[in-house]
């Protein structure tokens, strides 16, 4: 793609020659093959490698899975050490959490919410890019660790003092810190960006209540990250100076209190579960109506009751402590607060209900994994409301029903969600819509296999097998229905035919990429505005802004009430409505144009966080590059000077696009 | 009333950039990101107010502050925000000779202000309080550490954006950009009266 794409122009994309930046460095001009992808900052392609990344990291994360269940599927298990079971555990949290429900949420808000807004762009374009690449370098910087002297070992939640340097001697908790501490700012970058491209950027006539629900939840997510994260920067930056450079925050015999790590973690920690349900939550509100072919049920109390659970999730993060001896009051606090958020969630659920209530529904494989997650995700509620019971949660604490409960709502409510989204939306992204039986195969062997693998760990759970345990002997197993031996095994076979069914998926993927048939325009007959463009969008979205009336615009562009019948009746289809907009067209839309910096500045931050490892020379190595980045990014326009066009732009403003970024 | 609204919005949108919130993109984020950094603050601050009394080893609080000076170096800082608002000012009757000058006299005062940081530190370990003496040391230099840190970014940030103005560089609308960076600058100085307050005026 040239730099600047001028549609509407007779001719082939303008000629852009840039200025020289720096004295030095041109930026990137006609980018094609890699290049195209490693310096673009089009928030398609970027969401589309957030996308790649986050599913390599979940088959990495599953296959750590795997391996933790063949290790519990019979008595003894010798196919791990307990110090190898140790880094599995820990790192498939770590994994799962950052590495691949985060970015798959971003890949997901990259894409989708600029054009649910009908906005060309992010606010940030560049710094969208280099979210993306620092988000790489900690997931590189993490699982290094691997060939590094050995993982992490402290759980998902690291708990200081175990972290400390005394029972986690090896690296692997350093590089751990260093991962999620690159991969927060990757994360508070794009919160940043992403508030305010939806607060500013939305199509004239889009109120804040006109937003469609993903969109909205989105925002509330934001929101909860940009308060959070820096929470855990604190936490990890106290470990980080304990392990590395000698402080003493969690050295017990200096005085140190063992629950301010637990308080730091959960602060972040509980908004955290928030901030990976509900964007799928957000998801299934887009999907539910459109193959129930309803309006979303009470759209205000969805999206009220998406921003309550975010308000309230900043207050209950001590019910994961309830064990640690709080006090009364404090218990009693966090236990009330905790069972009041079931009620903005039971709202939701209502809501979804009453949406599919009376419609047509359209069993795709969307929509079969929406209503999976509405299903799955109210049984994972429902053992979470049995937690917020603190007697009863003090019995629940570190035994597999914890571990049940969140599979439950982080398996079967987010990653639910997150392919209902690939199977509704695959076909706006590439253009090609995924295979409905390859679908069905993938829907249902993940519904059988998640059941099989975390409804048994309910019952293990209140046997008492702990979490985290290496084995299980033969001894303790006990006898008869409730025996752990026999629903280990169940687990774990449950557990593999899970993967068949993300196996599935793949080959899906594949086989569309192959052999799919092109998808029409508007396949589902959706309801939102990233329908308004074509599949795949082009580069600057929409040919022209559309102006909003209605939430659910482009609904209503297809659809007229009929006044005599009081019913909708459908006036134009989805080709009309693109050919109207291609007419209209905006001329000299000017796109930010491609960068180095972003990910040359996210490979300086990986060195210069080595360095806390590797010492002083890497890490002033490392910042040399950070600077050096900085200033090339301060000193390039995000768009390249109207006296660089071809010829020259009478137009110098760009159009949509922030001048900085 | 619906129908004005859209129509103001049309309107703005003709002129090239519009936003639905009236602040640019560039302001928001700057603010969205000074929000981000009162809960890191937030979390510094109630580690040392937890820690502050627990000396197992070396000097007490009480034992090694030196306020007369503290309250000097507080002064100077302080007053480099009067000379931000200055140059914020002068930048935006566009005197770029007078932003420079203020722009520079911030960074100055910025300047002062961590060199007396790092003389009260090292007083500090000379007198015994060393990074891992105990509690109260680690999360002491961590605190004040990182708000140092966050001075003499803001110093870098001020100098450079003299450098980008004399050169002519700037790329975006000027005054903006020195107003950005005064947005920085002044929640800088409002955490160090924080610091100030509970670290060293409060007895622990």
């Amino acid at each position: 793609m040239a730099i600047i794409e001028r549609p509407g122009s007779d001719t082939a994309p303008a000629v852009v020659t840039p200025s020289q930046t720096m004295g030095a460095v041109k930026r990137p001009v006609e980018t094609k093959g890699w290049k195209e992808w490693l310096f673009t900052v089009d928030h398609k392609k970027i969401g589309i490698m957030y996308g790649v990344v986050a599913m390599f990291f979940f088959v990495v994360g599953g296959i750590e899975a795997l391996l933790i269940r063949l290790q519990l599927a019979a008595p003894n298990g010798t196919i791990l050490s307990a110090d190898q079971y140790n880094q599995m555990f820990t790192m498939h949290g770590t994994t799962m959490v950052f590495l691949f429900a985060m970015p798959m949420a971003g890949a997901f808000a990259n894409y989708f919410l600029p054009l649910q807004i009908g906005a060309r762009d992010v606010a940030f374009p560049r710094l969208n890019a280099l979210s993306l690449w620092l988000l790489v370098a900690g997931g590189i910087v993490l699982n290094l660790s691997w060939f590094l002297g050995g993982a992490a070992d402290g759980g998902w939640f690291m708990y200081a003092p175990n972290s400390g340097p005394v029972f986690s001697p090896s690296n692997g908790v350093d590089y751990w810190i260093l991962g999620l501490q690159i991969a927060g700012v990757a994360s508070l970058i794009g919160s940043i960006n992403l508030i305010v491209t939806v607060l500013n950027m939305r199509a004239p006539g889009m109120s804040l209540m006109k937003m469609p629900v993903f969109t909205w939840m989105i925002l509330v997510v934001q929101f909860l990250l940009v308060f959070s994260l820096p929470v855990i920067t604190v936490a990890l930056v106290l470990l980080m100076f304990q392990r590395s450079y000698g402080a003493t925050f969690f050295d017990v015999s200096q005085g140190a209190d063992p629950l301010l790590w637990q308080h730091l973690f959960w602060i972040f920690g509980h908004p955290e579960v928030y901030v990976l349900i509900l964007p799928a939550f957000g998801i299934i509100s887009e999907v539910l109506p459109t193959f129930a072919r309803k309006p979303l049920f009470g759209y205000p109390f969805v999206v009220f009751s998406g921003a309550s659970i975010g308000l309230v999730g900043f207050g209950v993060w001590a019910h994961h402590m309830f064990a640690a001896g709080l006090g009364p009051v404090s218990v009693a606090v966090f236990s009330i607060a905790t069972m009041a958020i079931a009620i903005p969630t039971g709202v939701k659920i209502f809501n979804w209900l009453l949406t599919m209530w009376g419609g047509k529904i359209w069993y795709t494989t969307a929509m079969k994994f929406a209503i999976g997650l509405v299903i799955l995700f109210t049984v994972g509620g429902l053992s979470g409301v049995t937690h917020s019971v603190a007697p009863s949660d003090t019995q629940q604490t570190d035994t597999y029903y914890i571990v049940a409960h969140f599979h439950y709502v982080l398996f079967g409510g987010m990653v639910f969600g997150l392919f209902s989204g690939f199977y509704y939306w695959w076909p706006k992204v590439f253009g090609k819509l995924l295979n409905e039986k390859l679908g069905s195969w993938n829907f249902w062997l993940m519904v059988i296999g998640m059941n099989l693998t975390f409804g048994p760990m309910h019952i293990l759970g209140l046997q008492g097998q702990p979490r985290r345990m290496y084995i299980w002997t033969e001894a303790r197993a006990g006898e008869g229905f409730f025996n752990l031996g026999f629903w280990n095994l169940v687990a774990s076979i449950g557990s593999f035919i899970l993967a068949a069914g993300v196996l599935f998926f793949l080959i899906n993927v594949v086989y569309t990429a192959r052999k799919g048939k092109q998808a029409p325009l508007d396949p589902w007959d959706a309801r939102t505005l990233e329908w308004l463009t074509t599949s795949p969008p082009k580069p600057h979205n929409f040919d022209r802004i559309p102006v909003v009336h209605h939430l659910d615009e482009y609904f209503h562009r297809k659809y007229e009430e009929d006044t005599a019948t009081h019913t909708m009746k459908k006036v134009a289809e989805g080709e009309d409505l693109i050919r109207a907009e291609e007419e209209a067209a905006d001329s000299d839309i000017h796109l930010p144009s491609a960068s180095y910096w972003p990910i040359v500045l996210a490979f300086g931050v990986g060195v210069l966080c080595m360095g806390v490892i590797y010492g002083v020379p890497i890490m002033v190595l490392g910042a040399a590059i950070v600077l050096f980045a900085s200033y090339g990014w301060v000193l390039e326009p995000s768009v390249a000077e109207p006296i660089d066009f071809e010829p020259p732009s009478a137009d110098g403003s760009t159009k949509e696009i922030a001048p900085l970024g | 009333m619906a129908d004005t609204a859209l129509h103001a919005a049309d309107h703005a949108s003709d002129h090239g950039h519009h936003s639905s919130t009236g602040l640019s993109n560039n302001k928001l984020a700057m603010w969205l990101f000074l929000g981000s950094e009162c809960l890191l603050f937030g979390g510094l601050i109630s580690t040392y107010m937890l820690y502050r009394g627990r000396v197992s080893d070396g000097p007490h609080p009480s034992q090694i502050y030196d306020i007369p000076f503290t309250s000097v170096s507080s002064f100077v800082l302080l007053m480099s925000s009067l000379t931000m608002v200055l140059a914020v000012t002068a930048a935006q009757r566009k005197d770029d000779r007078r932003t420079n000058l203020w722009l520079t006299v911030t960074a100055v005062l910025g300047a002062t202000f961590v060199g007396g940081q790092v003389y009260e530190f090292t007083t500090f370990i000379r007198e015994g309080l060393g990074f891992t003496t105990s509690l109260f040391g680690s999360s002491f230099y961590t605190l004040t550490g990182f708000h140092g840190v966050h001075v003499s970014v803001g110093v870098i940030f001020l100098l450079s954006t003299v450098g980008i103005i004399k050169k002519n560089k700037i790329t975006g609308n000027k005054s903006e950009v020195v107003e950005l960076v005064g947005l920085y600058w002044h929640f800088v100085d409002i955490v160090w009266i924080i610091i100030f307050t509970l670290v060293y005026l409060i007895p622990a």
